[in-house]
């Protein structure tokens, strides 16, 4: 008896394995950051080059940071649901332009809408590297005390921003600066 | 007697198999990162090529940094020399990787609770094998032998005589 129970129990336990491999999305990657603070940068604006902007101009604040490129497929299916999140007014959506063309980042924000309250350029990746991104769109959730606090790789919809982002913002909104 | 090709054909067919997976094993590193480096000695070099070989690329996961032609892996490729170039040790620019990207980075991922399943997972399924094969051994040596009546014997030795004289 025992001569049939011992390979089926492996097999079992091998399927089971198996069925939680598939489930796995293997181009998520858990990121280091979560939980350390956002890493500081100063970028120029892309509506005013002058001006720079760091992850410091927000502490006190519950921001997000939306990595996005003109040429990315995903970038444009989460745009609509950006633009309508801005439009609540719930957070400030900070948008960092990563390895782009300036000119094409512009053009495309002016046909299609602007949800950021500041965009900047990272035309070089560096920042980027810094923030290990490795696939646009991604998006940092920024806490009060400029702690990274959750990280979304692929195109936000609705089911992440109502289902997860936003509870998640109106909880870190009480925690003290 | 025939020379006898049957024997000899399945011996070389057990013979190829495993060259033919060894040499599939084998794989030539062919390199992307085929960019222009000016390192100031060979050892530079040395250090340059073994750690892009054993970063992987996240875009593209299951090349290094050395394969991959996208843009991060250039990317990644020109920080690691100028961190050497700024005298970086190999373990401060694998450490760099790892605090922006993870250990997921690591092509060799160092020893600790969450990884040691890989460690000593394939140390314990050959224990396990190895005590398996032991087993069956010892199992197969308590087998009571096959007895030879006398009749048996006769007939035996009668065939085997038999076989003498044919040659």
């Amino acid at each position: 008896m025992l001569k049939y129970i011992v390979p089926l129990v492996l097999f079992v336990v091998l399927i089971v394995f198996l069925a939680i491999g598939l489930q796995n999305d293997p181009r998520y990657i858990p990121s280091p950051l979560i939980a350390k603070v956002a890493p500081a940068f100063s970028l120029p604006r892309l509506y005013a080059p002058d001006a720079k902007f760091g992850p410091d101009l927000l502490k006190g604040k519950v921001w997000l940071l939306n990595a996005w490129t003109s040429d990315c497929r995903g970038c444009r299916a989460e745009h609509p649901y950006l633009l309508e999140l801005a439009s609540q007014d719930i957070v400030s959506l900070v948008g960092l332009n990563y390895r782009d063309s300036n000119q094409l980042a512009k053009s495309l924000l002016d046909q299609t809408g602007n949800p950021y309250r500041i965009v900047v350029t990272d035309n070089s990746g560096s920042v980027g590297i810094d923030y290990g991104i490795y696939a646009v769109p991604e998006t940092f959730l920024i806490d009060r005390k400029g702690v990274i606090r959750y990280k979304y790789i692929g195109p936000l919809g609705p089911d992440e921003i109502y289902g997860t982002l936003v509870p998640l913002i109106k909880r870190l909104k009480q925690e003290p600066a | 007697m025939k020379p006898s090709i049957k024997p000899n054909m399945k011996l070389s067919a057990a013979l190829i198999l495993p060259i033919l997976l060894l040499l599939s094993s084998i794989t030539l590193s062919v390199y992307a990162g085929v960019e222009v480096r000016e390192f100031t000695d060979a050892e530079q070099e040395r250090r340059y090529h073994k750690l892009i070989d054993e970063l992987r690329c996240l875009v593209c996961q299951n090349q290094n940094l050395a394969d991959s032609n996208s843009q991060l892996a250039l990317d990644l490729r020109n920080k690691v020399f100028e961190m050497l170039a700024a005298e970086k040790t190999d373990q401060q620019v694998a450490d760099y990787m790892v605090q922006r990207y993870g250990e997921y980075v690591l092509y060799n991922p160092p020893l600790d609770p969450v990884t040691s399943i890989l460690w000593i997972g394939p140390i314990l399924a050959v224990i396990a094998a190895i005590l398996l094969l032991l087993i069956f051994i010892f199992k197969l040596s308590k087998t009571t032998p096959v007895t030879l009546s006398d009749e048996d014997r006769a007939k035996t030795k009668n065939l085997l005589d038999q076989k003498g004289d044919d040659e």
